[in-house]
């Protein structure tokens, strides 16, 4: 059997960021990359179920959507065990939103037919919620958002899983497979890369795709296929507290006096 | 042509959630400039039980659609929402951005065609239509978008950017049928957090809440003797909660506990996420110690304090 493992490359901000000139994103030379922290945690899920009971026969494939440098995010997934990489770009894909994107990993996922999909609840930069179940959508498979545990036999068709609510509650759910689930931070404990598996990584390849080859039409590809366009990027006015200065002593003396101004009022 | 703004509201263990009504919040704000109707719906295996409490102040219309289980599943709230916006023809629906929405929110959006944006704070209309406010790279900035082409447009509105309404109108209540749905997913039940000590997060008036910032779990020890004698309760963020440095029960934030009788918050190490902030953030006093100044939870302190949180909490102990 098969785990699709999308994941994605996140950036954060450059301390003194600026804006592309149409206003509409940050220039990317002040952005900073990184593999978005839910990923660790679905790629872990994926290999806990193919290294356990029942598990020798699975292939773990890591997918993106991203332009090269998105590589090097894939390759950190080859180096902790994913079997195969693969990376679909295309310049059209600039301007996609969630939805734009998982129109192409829908199109991946038909070619590659997996008995399940683990995303991300959400990515740390834009933190959007919904690829992962925009792709469950597309494909039309059973879906359960926000999983913090998972119950599942390689080869089984359903499987058991735990959502993750407000307030620290859950609730336990049965579901058919195939299916896509998005994992939540905290599901498994991921390990890290062995400088063994990082030296093969560099050497292994990646297969990257064309959105056009996997059959992405123009009118579902890049802005055409999304469901919002950017219209303006800026940094909002935010607060900002009143900063205690001075030695750690000092800090902790006034912090110390407000702690006590509290007690006294209490 | 789609007019109209439609609210789906939520419920959870029979229990109509409160960000049902920040939704209406936010969407009798839009009325009001629109002039566009409001109504409000309710999917559930006995939806009339939350009516009453749904005639709001604001609403024109509450509109039940009756389903086979009462607990959230994605493909009946997919189908049923779907079936509201074709009996009213909205332009514009509200769902909140919490954790059952992300399970079928997007499904909705992107098989229907509908306009679609999540976790948004803003929204207003102008003269090309509906416009949304969300912020992106981890809050730094915002980001305005549009939906150009789309007739109906579906929003995940961040829980706590609207007041709630509070007041009863008088709207009229009618039921949509419900579509035929067979589930592919089947809820077994409710859980609380299993394990943890007794700790009481949401009835503490004091608490000194640890982040990564303590780095490893031998620190932890030193901030729990610091809580003690400063007499507040320790509470943490996710990672510390995840890592099972502490019990999940002391975990602040949209997927622990809400601090919600708390006067004075001391975070340490917490860099602040959106869903950290979701439980502490109405806090009156908030005093933040971290290293990064340009860490977001400065933005919502009161004071703050940039030093490392050993040296602070070692020479705050001589005060006590």
């Amino acid at each position: 059997m098969k785990i699709l493992v999308p994941i994605k490359q996140v950036a954060t901000l450059d301390e003194d960021f600026e804006f592309r000139e149409d206003g509409r994103d940050i220039d990317p030379d002040f952005l900073i990359h990184d593999l978005n922290e839910w990923d660790n945690y679905t790629l872990e899920e994926a290999m806990r179920l193919k290294e356990g009971p029942g598990g020798e026969g699975i292939e773990v494939v890591v997918a993106t959507v991203g332009p090269e440098s998105a590589d090097e995010e894939l390759r950190k997934c080859l180096a902790k065990g994913a079997d195969r990489a693969l990376r679909v770009w295309s310049d059209a894909l600039e301007d996609a939103d969630a939805i734009g994107v998982a129109r192409v990993l829908a199109a991946l996922a038909r070619r590659e037919s997996p008995d399940l999909i683990f995303a991300g609840v959400q990515a740390t930069d834009h933190a959007c919620g919904a690829t992962g179940m925009a792709l469950a959508g597309l494909l039309d498979l059973p879906h359960a958002a926000v999983v913090a545990a998972l119950d599942y036999t390689p080869g089984s068709n359903s499987a058991t899983v735990r959502r993750e609510l407000e307030g620290g509650s859950y609730a336990s759910v049965r579901i058919d497979c195939p299916a896509v689930l998005t994992l939540q931070l905290g599901i498994n404990t991921p390990r890290y890369a062995s400088l063994r598996g990082i030296k093969q990584a560099a050497q292994r390849p990646i297969e990257v795709l064309d959105a056009e080859a996997l059959g992405v039409t123009a009118d579902a590809l890049g802005a055409a296929g999304s469901a919002s366009r950017v219209r303006r990027m800026y940094v909002p006015e935010k607060g900002r507290a009143q900063m205690i200065e001075g030695t750690p002593a000092e800090q902790a003396a006034r912090l110390a006096q407000i702690i006590k101004e509290f007690g006294g009022a209490a | 042509m789609m007019s109209g703004i439609l609210v789906i509201s939520e419920h959870r263990n029979g229990e109509l959630r409160p960000v049902s009504r920040e939704l209406v919040g936010a969407a009798v704000a839009l009325k009001d400039a629109t002039g566009e109707p409001l109504r409000v719906a309710v999917i559930g295996e006995a939806p009339e039980r939350y009516v009453a409490e749904l005639k709001l102040a604001g609403v024109d219309e509450v509109l039940t659609v009756q389903a086979v289980v009462d607990a959230f599943d994605p493909e009946i709230y997919e189908a049923s929402v779907r079936a509201l916006i074709e009996a009213r023809q909205p332009s514009l629906v509200l769902l909140a951005h919490s954790v059952d929405s992300l399970g079928y929110a997007a499904p909705l959006a992107v098989k229907n065609g509908y306009g679609f944006a999540t976790d948004v704070f803003g929204i207003e209309r102008d003269a090309d239509g509906w416009v949304a406010t969300r912020a992106g790279y981890g809050q730094k900035v915002n980001i305005e978008v549009d939906f150009p082409g789309r007739s109906v447009v579906v929003l995940t509105v961040r829980p706590g950017a609207y007041k709630p309404v509070e007041t009863f109108g008088e709207p009229s209540v009618s039921a949509v049928p419900a579509p035929a749905v067979t589930p592919r997913s089947q809820h077994l039940g409710f859980e609380e957090p299993a394990g943890g000590d007794d700790v009481n997060i949401p009835g503490a008036e004091f608490i000194v809440s640890i982040g990564r910032g303590v780095g490893e779990e031998d620190n932890v020890e030193e901030f729990k003797e610091l809580a003690d004698s400063v007499g507040a309760t320790l509470g943490c963020s996710r990672p510390i909660a995840d890592a099972g440095w502490l019990p999940k029960a002391r975990q602040v934030g949209q997927s622990g506990k809400t601090a919600a009788a708390c006067k004075l918050y001391v975070a340490m190490g917490i860099s602040g996420s959106v869903q950290h902030m979701a439980g502490m953030k109405h806090v009156e006093t908030i005093v933040a110690v971290n290293t990064d100044p340009e860490a977001s939870i400065f933005t919502i302190a009161r004071y703050g304090i940039v030093g490392d949180i050993f040296d602070i909490g070692r020479e705050l102990r001589n005060h006590f």
